[in-house]
């Protein structure tokens, strides 16, 4: 008799490898066959990690049609299964396998259209937070303000793009058909979830670098310093009123 | 492991934060998101919502909003389907907490899990795969249960599978290892009628003959669900357990003998693929309750 634990290294061997044949451990009843009633546990596998993709990676889908993102998709299920149960955990991986992805070297934009769906789950399923109010900015004495620093929401993610991206993401995350979009224009990219709502916004210049340092948990002199030496004509007071609006942080320190 | 263990269900907590709505006797669905508007829009009913756990295993958002909403109104069955009981490895410590925590947050009327393994060594493969039946199975599976009713301080319905395969290994049938685990664990049992039938038509045995050999008296929840027609190797029938229909009449039929035999017991329709608009999948669940009304009378001397 084997070994209580050579069962189940037996039977995945062959899962992800349609080339192998079924394990020798397993049978039909009686003397049937196996390889057929294998190849249901084999394409159970396969298919439920693709529809779990299809259904973290939306956009990129309807972008590259059924037939080309389940056939792209089949290659990184089999080279690079999930490592945890949480299926919506799955595919982070997933916009770095495009970028290298031979038939999607037309599409150079879409790596950072998958980034952006990816930012918008792991918005959604975020820890609640309640964001920071107004009222919160308002007290901070003048002098004090360049030594604040925010406390970002779980929800807050920021993505810099050479391409397009959150355009093309906007337009094929809706049901209405899509008309040409100028792929070339750098698009930075927000995304929150202040309440249950997920937001994709578009981030003006030094928007970016202004909030990836203070997500960093870097004062708000050196956010606003790299976000002038990114852009300089960056508006500190627009970004501030704006990043408040979005409810990309929950609490503000100023020092003791 | 003489002495079966017997864990009470903690519901009488103090801190309960939601009604005890009864599930007794109830037919539910599975809760799928496409639904929820609808599920809202209409005033409370009889029934109950299943959930696969870990969809709720996310720190917050919209499905522990809409999940706290459902559970205000209705029972809730936490169905877990990744837990891998079946697996050699020990148990993922991480996954048992977060599975703890979803007991004790929304106070489930129902918790169960399978009899089967989906992790192995760090990979997850998303399928919920077959085991042999021995004995050193069997002390192993036992011990991931006593494990899991030990962290959630309460007993688990275990769900027997459907299976394409078998392992020649196998020393017991899959009725005497439930059995088995039943007596050493304490553990609860999730009948579903539709992998008895699967199975059954798959390995070519009588499901009847199954029935009779399974403990009934165990039996907390039921499950019904659709099945999908393929053919083996030799060009015989062989069942797919694809939940992506509505159930079909032979497990109707067993359905009714289970229900006669073991008096009114919650039981769920499930659905997860090709989902349906709301009314067809609570016409299912009414055609189930139908059933379950019928037999009401049982339910007194059942034992449940």
């Amino acid at each position: 008799m084997p070994a209580i634990d050579t069962y189940a290294a037996g039977f995945v061997s062959a899962l992800l490898d349609p080339e192998r044949p079924a394990p020798a451990m397993v049978s039909g009843p009686g003397r049937k066959a196996a390889a057929k009633r294998y190849g249901v546990y084999r394409n159970n596998v396969t298919v439920s990690l693709i529809n779990a993709l299809a259904a973290v990676y939306p956009a990129t889908q309807r972008i590259t049609g059924p037939d080309f993102f389940r056939m792209m998709v089949r290659l990184h299920v089999r080279a690079t299964p999930p490592a945890s149960p949480l299926l919506f955990e799955y595919g982070r991986d997933f916009p770095a396998f495009i970028e290298c992805y031979e038939h999607a070297q037309s599409m150079p934009w879409l790596a950072d259209v998958a980034r952006i769906e990816r930012a918008w789950l792991d918005a959604y399923h975020a820890a609640d937070a309640e964001p920071l109010s107004p009222q919160a900015f308002a007290v901070v004495p003048a002098e004090r303000l360049a030594g604040i620093v925010l406390v970002p929401h779980p929800a807050a993610r920021i993505l810099r793009s050479r391409y397009s991206a959150l355009a093309i993401f906007a337009a094929n995350r809706v049901d209405r058909p899509v008309t040409s979009i100028d792929a070339g224009e750098p698009e930075d990219t927000l995304v929150t979830r202040p309440g249950l709502e997920v937001f994709a916004r578009r981030l003006p210049p030094g928007g970016a670098p202004f909030l990836i340092h203070l997500i960093a948990g870097e004062p708000l002199g050196t956010a606003a310093a790299a976000a002038i030496d990114d852009s300089p004509d960056f508006d500190l007071a627009a970004n501030i009123a704006s990043m408040i609006g979005a409810g990309v942080f929950i609490a503000i320190h100023w020092g003791n | 492991m003489n002495e079966p263990t017997r864990i009470q269900p903690s519901r009488a907590s103090a801190a309960a934060r939601f009604p005890a709505h009864p599930v007794d006797a109830m037919a539910g669905t599975s809760l799928k998101p496409e639904h929820l508007e609808r599920i809202f829009d209409e005033a409370p009913q009889r029934g109950f919502f299943e959930v696969h756990a870990e969809n709720y295993m996310g720190a917050g958002g919209p499905p522990h909003a809409a999940l706290t909403r459902v559970r205000q109104d209705y029972p809730v069955s936490l169905h877990g389907v990744c837990m891998s009981i079946g697996g050699p490895q020990p148990l993922d410590k991480a996954h048992l907490g977060r599975f703890k925590a979803l007991v004790d947050r929304y106070e489930p009327a129902l918790v169960s899990e399978h009899l089967a393994w989906s992790t192995h060594q760090s990979t997850f493969f998303n399928d919920l795969l077959p085991l042999p039946y021995t004995e050193a199975t069997l002390a192993h599976v036992a011990e991931h249960i006593d494990e899991v009713q030990d962290a959630i301080g309460r007993p688990i319905l275990l769900e027997n599978p459907s299976t394409y395969v078998v392992f020649p290994q196998s020393t017991m049938s899959e009725t005497d290892f439930i059995r088995a685990i039943v007596r050493r664990t304490g553990c609860g049992l999730l009948l579903d009628v539709n992998n008895v039938f699967v199975s059954a038509t798959n390995h070519g045995y009588s499901a009847l003959g199954y029935l009779a050999d399974y403990p009934l008296e165990h039996v907390g929840e039921i499950h019904l669900a659709g099945h999908a027609e393929q053919t083996d190797d030799e060009g015989e029938l062989l069942l797919i357990d694809s939940h992506d229909g509505p159930v079909g009449d032979a497990v109707w039929k067993l359905f009714d003998i289970v229900i006669s035999r073991r008096g009114a017991t919650p039981t769920l329709v499930e659905w997860d693929s090709d989902i349906p608009d709301w009314p067809i999948l609570k016409a299912e669940a009414l055609a189930a309750q139908l059933i379950l009304d019928r037999h009401a009378s049982g339910l007194a001397n059942a034992g449940h």
